[in-house]
């Protein structure tokens, strides 16, 4: 049987510099995997890749046995691949609850607009913003707005959901909030691949981790193991010292 | 579905009225101011698809009234078809034409998509200046015969007004029916942020196609009647491009985005520019004022007088859309 999301020596460049490089790695049904590495090692890019926001130079993808290299973000979204943004994009002037029926409109399922709201009504309510729905979005918080990203992504009614730092910037309150999210989000049956910087979070959230260092992947395995390998200890620490943010 | 929509019968009635008003003891006179209105309506109401739901500013949208009054002419004068036949067959060929630069140009976006819609206008305009079937920059002029079919002129120009009418209501329903549907909800998150769009799933490239194509249909139907009306049309009057940026400027007054703003800044727009025009001290002052007030909007009231009502009465938004 082969597994959700299947990657295989995947590379992008920008210029001169590879930003990901011969990058390889799988995703089965059911699990929550973790993406980290110290800042600029190329994860945020390779969302990109895989949801095709950028085309790869070099590998394959493929989700659910079907090849997606290089299709478009939003056909890629119809075969359930649906993901959240680290810099996140409300659709402003619109009311959370419209927000959230893009989602589901153009998402998995396709819905129309009467069945949209239903479901964009359902998922607001699991995120906790049905008391808002009829705000609109540039009003939200940003621990709002991490959530009406959530949301937007999940009423696509995704296969598998990519969440890029959605606990990057929220109080421990709403860290807790947003942890106790994803679980019931998997537990609903997605498959979870997330970014994450917090390192308890992903630790304790994440059955498997994948560590990229410079495009490459340095490391991969159970929590427990990725956290006690030398090459790991060794990136995080040189960078630490050497970059200044 | 639209049928539920209170603001549909408002469109209705309003139509009514602009039937009505100059019915009543044949007065010609306010038939003609009133045709300016609807055409400033129309032409308002089919740019706010582009500018207001999709987010893309097209200066060049009177090419589509134009054009369409160039095709429509042709094939009513030239080729000898009814008026509504040529209006109708105008509106297709220019919808067909504008999916051809749309698919060309809507790769671009912000200043570049408004830069080249210029090109657009320019580039036609150009072409049909040195066009020998439609008589170069001449233009071309309607036989007095061509009323006949419509039961002599007096009779046709009647006609051609309630044509112009009925495609302004259209005009107001298809921004409605748009608004409305699923369709208009992909091109307001297209106008809000492109690229989450596409990530939730959007196909903006072939949303922004079919809705620049769209916004051209009822405009070149619209220019079509008009100067078959008018019996006659040259480059110069047909692609003027300060009739296009006055159209931003109606737009900005009434309230982007909305049916009823696009609606109303047309109709005061254009009520504002004709009483300024034939005022004899103020007459080649109407550019300036409308520079003016598009400032005064964009500073005091960037939602328009629309933008001003909702903030004044938030309710009305379910009804006035």
């Amino acid at each position: 049987m082969s597994s959700l999301l299947e990657v295989r020596g995947v590379s992008k460049r920008f210029g001169g510099l590879l930003a990901v490089s011969d990058v390889s790695f799988s995703l089965e049904e059911g699990q929550i995997l973790g993406l980290i590495g110290p800042n600029g090692a190329g994860k945020t890019t390779l969302f990109n890749v895989v949801n095709g926001v950028y085309k790869a130079d070099g590998g394959t993808i493929s989700f659910l046995g079907k090849d997606i290299t290089g299709s478009s973000p939003d056909k890629v979204v119809h075969l359930g691949l649906a993901r959240t943004h680290q810099i996140v994009k409300p659709l402003n002037d619109l009311t959370l609850l419209d927000n959230v029926t893009v989602g589901a409109c153009f998402g998995r399922e396709y819905l129309d607009l009467k069945a949209a709201r239903a479901v964009a009504l359902e998922v607001l309510q699991l995120v906790g913003l049905a008391d808002r729905a009829g705000m609109i979005a540039r009003s939200l918080t940003i621990a709002g707005k991490k959530r009406l990203e959530v949301a937007r992504a999940l009423a696509a009614k995704p296969k598998l959901l990519l969440l890029d730092e959605v606990l990057a910037g929220l109080n421990p309150t709403e860290v807790a909030l947003m942890i106790d999210l994803v679980r019931k989000i998997r537990d609903g049956g997605v498959s979870v691949f997330m970014i994450e910087h917090l390192m308890q979070a992903i630790m304790s959230l994440s059955d498997r981790i994948v560590v990229l260092n410079l495009g490459r992947k340095l490391a991969e395995g159970r929590p427990d193991e990725v956290v006690h390998n030398p090459d790991v200890v060794e990136a995080y620490w040189a960078s630490r010292t050497s970059s200044t943010s | 579905m639209i049928l539920r929509r209170p603001f549909f019968y408002i469109i209705l009635i309003i139509a009514a009225l602009f039937v009505y008003f100059p019915l009543r003891g044949n007065n010609v006179s306010l038939r003609e101011d009133l045709i300016l209105v609807a055409i400033a309506i129309i032409l308002a109401s089919n740019l706010n698809l582009m500018i207001g739901y999709t987010g893309y500013v097209n200066f060049g949208h009177i090419v589509f009234y134009g054009l369409g009054g160039y095709v429509g002419l042709y094939l009513a004068t030239v080729r000898g078809w009814h008026l509504v036949l040529s209006a109708l067959v105008a509106g297709l060929v220019v919808s067909l034409c504008a999916l051809l630069f749309g698919l060309l140009i809507l790769r671009l976006r912000g200043a570049y998509f408004a830069l080249a819609t210029i090109g657009v206008l320019q580039a036609v305009q150009a072409f049909v200046s040195n066009f020998d079937p439609w008589g170069r920059s001449t233009g071309m002029y309607l036989s007095f015969e061509s009323y006949q079919p419509l039961g002599g002129a007096m009779r046709a120009l009647w006609i051609t007004y309630y044509l112009v009418i009925a495609v302004m209501a259209l005009s107001m329903i298809l921004s409605l029916a748009i608004k409305n549907s699923k369709f208009g909800l992909g091109l307001f998150a297209i106008r809000e942020d492109e690229d989450a769009a596409v990530v939730l799933g959007v196909n903006a490239t072939v949303y922004k196609a079919i809705i620049y194509s769209v916004s051209a249909f009822l405009p070149a139907v619209a220019g079509a009647l008009m100067f078959y009306k008018n019996g006659m049309i040259d480059p110069s009057i047909a692609f003027e491009f300060m009739l296009s940026l006055e159209g931003i400027v109606m737009l900005m007054l009434g309230g982007q985005g909305a049916v009823m703003g696009a609606a109303l800044g047309g109709g005061l727009y254009e009520k504002l520019r004709s009483y300024l025009l034939t005022s004899p001290t103020l007459s080649n002052f109407h550019l300036v004022i409308a520079g003016g007030l598009l400032l005064l909007v964009v500073l005091f009231a960037p939602g328009g007088l629309i933008g001003w009502l909702y903030r004044l009465v938030p309710r009305a938004r379910k009804v006035i859309e």
